[in-house]
């Protein structure tokens, strides 16, 4: 790629990061963007002072440049502590606010764990939900959605791109039916934020959770996008921040440095850059037998997206050999999770626990190379073999 | 999360194969929790003179089975039966609680390997 940025630990041992799903490096632009605010700017915004006034001008600023990337009004923009705040703020209050109208919420079998969670929490306080399910690639059919809808629904929530199979929603067929019943639609767009078009004025989407640091800004920062005039109250209390919407101090280098990151990243050159490292990717592994592709292909795909099930073997060990090469991957496998459940996004989609539990799933980002995809590629066979040699599952 | 130990064991494990003609063979585990392991055993005289192993799972289970076959070997049958999965933890240095199960599995898949060895 054109920004050669050095990565990981001064060339001792090769360094590949396939991961980005998870998180990303910050591009030291944005450090760079975010360095006064530590030190010097470094004022509470709701303070009048000069410092404050800097703080204020600042987040500003940075609220426009956010609205800017989506199509949106900056007053529409309300920062966050990153996706999973966003995305309880969205489901949980909508729900409360609009408990009038009804109480059933419509989310999809593949949202994130944080809409999951709020989900089951939400069924306590007396909400009904429906779980939508998706086709064997991931993609939530919008007649299933119409066809879910009652009189009491006030909200549905569908994942924009999905985390583990890289699967794009169409975001915009599903919110035209959710305007068309009057409910109000939200997506989680943390894994597509900048990787695919998202455009308010186009999508008739009511409510947007974004974040900062899968699109090499900083942890800890993230955003809601609510369309002027949804009905919504506060749900974190406090002092007046955020046009009333979101109390807690700014999180001013965090805002700052999220902004910086959209702006860079909103370079369309990165999803074609991406796209191609990532179709090498899935192009090379697929020539290792017995081994298949979870999610779409093309550009329904998330760009930096490539996931996968290799018989016979389990996706945990993979990745523990891929490390020991130095490369960073992620799996579904019931053996990496804290539950000891194999990934409910990949059993959605149709996959048995033995493929689930044989996922791997390699995420890229703009700083990835073709050197690195060609340097996975070659040590990916062997550990592969290695691994069924030794797997009662596998017979040559 | 793992101990160096547990890293070179699956790494590098020594006992992982297949024995032809074996002795006994004892499998354990199902897809569904991730992990299976097969066992296979060569006795002679009442002593495990040579064990390997197949498993299909996690670096914890990989290790783990890597060191209940080192463990075993050259025992006879009744102290192999006393093995227990503390064993297995305890010689591997330490792993994380919800890894425990793993070592279970290879104490099971041996504990076939022997009553199909004691009922052939």
């Amino acid at each position: 790629m054109h920004d050669t940025i050095k990565k990981g630990d001064g060339g001792k041992m090769k360094k590949v990061y396939l991961d980005n799903g998870a998180t990303t490096m910050i591009d030291p632009r944005v450090i760079k963007k975010m360095t006064p605010y530590f030190s010097d700017k470094y004022g509470n915004a709701s303070s009048t002072h000069s410092f404050g006034r800097d703080a204020k001008q600042a987040i500003e600023e940075a609220r426009a440049a956010i609205a800017k990337t989506i199509n949106a009004k900056p007053d529409e923009i309300i920062f966050t502590s990153g996706g999973t705040e966003s995305n309880n703020f969205a489901i949980k209050s909508i729900a409360f606010t609009n408990k009038d109208k009804g109480n059933h919420i419509i989310v999809s079998k593949t949202e994130h764990k944080c809409i999951m969670n709020a989900c089951k929490w939400l069924e306590k306080q007396g909400f009904k939900i429906t779980y939508l399910k998706v086709d064997k690639e991931g993609f939530v059919n919008p007649d299933d959605l119409e066809k879910a809808i009652t009189k009491t629904t006030t909200i549905v929530s569908v994942l924009h791109g999905n985390n583990e199979t890289g699967t794009i929603n169409d975001i915009k067929k599903l919110a035209e039916i959710c305007k068309k019943h009057n409910i109000y639609f939200h997506t989680d767009a943390c894994q597509s934020y900048t990787k695919t078009d998202i455009n308010v004025k186009k999508q008739p989407v009511d409510l947007i959770t974004l974040n900062a640091h899968k699109i090499h800004g900083p942890k800890g920062v993230g955003a809601l996008y609510i369309r002027k005039g949804t009905k919504i109250d506060i749900w974190q209390h406090g002092g007046a921040h955020e046009f009333d919407m979101r109390a807690g101090t700014e999180n001013i280098h965090g805002i700052v440095g999220f902004a910086e990151a959209a702006k860079i990243a909103m370079n369309k050159k990165y999803i074609k850059h991406m796209s191609r490292l990532r179709d090498m990717l899935i192009e090379g592994i697929l020539k290792i037998p017995k081994v298949k592709l979870n999610g779409p292909k093309g550009n329904k795909r998330l760009c930096n997206n490539a996931n996968f099930s290799f018989k016979g073997i389990e996706g945990e060990a993979i990745g523990g050999y891929l490390d020991t090469k130095g490369i960073a991957s992620s799996t579904g496998s019931a053996c990496s999770a804290k539950t000891l459940e194999s990934s409910y996004v990949l059993m959605a989609i149709g996959l048995s626990h033995q493929d689930a539990n044989g996922s791997l799933r390699l995420t890229l980002s703009r700083f990835t190379t073709e050197e690195e995809i060609e340097y996975t590629l070659k040590v990916l066979p062997g550990i592969v073999n290695s691994l069924r040699r030794i797997s009662p599952l596998w017979e040559e | 999360m793992y101990t160096e130990k547990i890293i070179e064991h699956f790494k590098n494990p020594k006992h992982a194969g297949e024995i032809k003609n074996p002795d006994a063979i004892g499998q354990e585990g199902n897809p569904q929790c991730g992990d299976i392991m097969k066992i296979f055993l060569k006795i002679k005289d009442n002593r495990i003179t040579d064990v390997k192993f197949k498993t299909f799972g996690c670096i914890a289970a990989i290790a783990t089975s890597d060191m209940l076959c080192e463990l075993a070997k050259g025992k006879i049958i009744e102290e192999a039966l006393a093995l227990t999965p503390k064993d297995i933890i305890n010689s591997l240095g330490d792993m994380p609680p919800i890894k425990h199960h793993c070592s279970l599995l290879g104490i099971k898949a041996l504990k076939n390997a022997i009553t199909d060895y004691k009922t052939k």
